[in-house]
């Protein structure tokens, strides 16, 4: 194809999407849409899977039986989440095979909010608060963007994420009206988790390389401030209702913007954990690790069943 | 026996509740259909989903090519007289 050619087809790409149309994956679309998309789904799809590990943490220590199936079903949702996006994405000629490959070779990223530890019960509570929180504020755009099964995919995930929302606030809800070690517990997890969560929306808009790009693909409808402040905005109040301070002493209203000022965030640390030196990079990746090639024989076993079966079968037909 | 092979792709269609058709769902890996109908059940269906799932290994479906969407779907285009409102019938003719 012409140089020329090329950018006609991009032109009559771009104007597709002007008009809300959706792309699907056999449609001729320019190969850094295809790569982008790539990129951006196979890590939404790593962060799922990823994601299940700071809180499979906890499962076998619920404290009750409510908490413990609320907490299996919001983690075998994170699976299910994961297996959308990886099948989504594969429709875009990458292999499951090659994406795991990435997320263990550590070519690939996943959300850094992972990278930090669960280390009390209250850790759930506010995963499932504040974490799931940012995740629906940065998901729900996505239902209308413009790559057809990622925009499908999204819409079943967001469909079921707000149940995982409502557990964790639950959970510091009665944390918060217990005893006052156990609303100590939830405030210390609050402390841990706030700056992370803020960071979670990704870098400031200034230091943002992909945005525009991805504004125009519908990749993205707000920038990471608007969204980090849509984050801000929403959860301070819910932070009052359970009597936790947010640990920022900037944090104020803003009448005239009718919107809160924050304090800065430590970007140091954001690149740090981003870069593999969080608490848990290793160990989040060698648990992937692990399951993978200790589950290599089990794939085989089945794939050789199966194979076996099928050639049982033809025999029958002769 | 070195044949590794891994395990192939399945297209998933779930009919929620009888009376409507089956509809396209998603995709998944499983080493044969048994293990896809499991697979789907816990991927497609947490929720009451689904009353009946249908699945299909992904390399038997044969798919239109969408360079081809000319040749294939305009002919229908400029066929306005398959469509009711084609036809002029007086006012007085009320519901037809």
């Amino acid at each position: 194809m012409s140089e020329e050619q090329v950018r006609s087809l991009e032109k009559q790409f771009d104007e597709r999407i002007e008009r809300d149309e959706k792309i699907e994956p056999k449609d001729w679309m320019p190969e850094k849409y295809r790569k982008t998309h790539i990129r951006q789904m196979s890590q939404h799809a790593h962060s799922e899977i990823v994601g299940m590990l700071p809180e499979g943490n906890w499962i076998t220590r619920a404290p009750s039986l409510r908490r413990k199936v609320a907490l299996l079903a919001k983690v075998q949702d994170e699976a299910g989440h994961g297996l959308y996006l990886y099948s989504a994405t594969e429709t875009l000629g990458i292999s499951r095979e090659e994406m795991y490959e990435q997320l263990h070779t550590g070519k690939a990223k996943y959300s850094s909010i992972f990278n930090y530890p669960t280390v009390t019960w209250a850790d759930m509570g506010t995963v499932g608060w504040l974490v799931d929180g940012a995740a629906i504020i940065n998901q729900v755009p996505l239902c209308s963007t413009s790559f057809g099964p990622y925009a499908r995919a999204m819409v079943r995930v967001c469909k079921e994420e707000s149940f995982h929302q409502r557990q964790g606030y639950e959970i510091m809800l009665k944390l918060c009206k217990g005893t006052p070690e156990q609303k100590d517990m939830a405030q210390d997890a609050l402390n841990r988790w706030w700056w992370p969560s803020l960071m979670m929306l990704g870098p400031t808009d200034a230091e943002s390389v992909h945005t525009e790009q991805s504004m125009k693909w519908k990749l993205k409808r707000k920038s990471n401030d608007e969204l980090r402040q849509q984050f801000i905005d929403q959860t301070v109040p819910q932070a009052d209702i359970l009597g936790l301070s947010i640990p920022d002493k900037d944090l104020k209203w803003n009448e005239e913007r009718q919107s809160y000022d924050f304090g800065e965030i430590n970007w140091d640390e954001f690149w740090q954990v981003v870069k593999g030196h969080g608490p848990m990079n290793k160990e989040r990746i060698k648990a992937r690790v692990n399951a993978w090639e200790g589950g290599e024989w089990v794939r085989d076993a089945a794939m050789a069943y199966a194979s076996k079966n099928q050639e049982r079968k033809e025999k029958q037909a002769v | 026996m070195s044949q590794k092979k891994n395990w192939p792709l399945w297209e998933i269609f779930v009919r929620s509740k009888n009376g409507l058709e089956h509809r396209h769902f998603g995709s998944l890996h499983a080493a044969d259909a048994e293990m896809a109908m499991e697979n789907a059940r816990d991927v497609y269906t947490r929720r009451n989903e689904g009353v009946s799932i249908w699945v299909v290994e992904s390399c038997n479906i044969t798919a239109s090519n969408p360079d081809h969407n000319g040749e294939l779907f305009e002919p229908a285009q400029d066929k306005v007289y398959r469509h009711p409102t084609f036809y002029d019938l007086p006012d007085e003719v009320k519901h037809m």
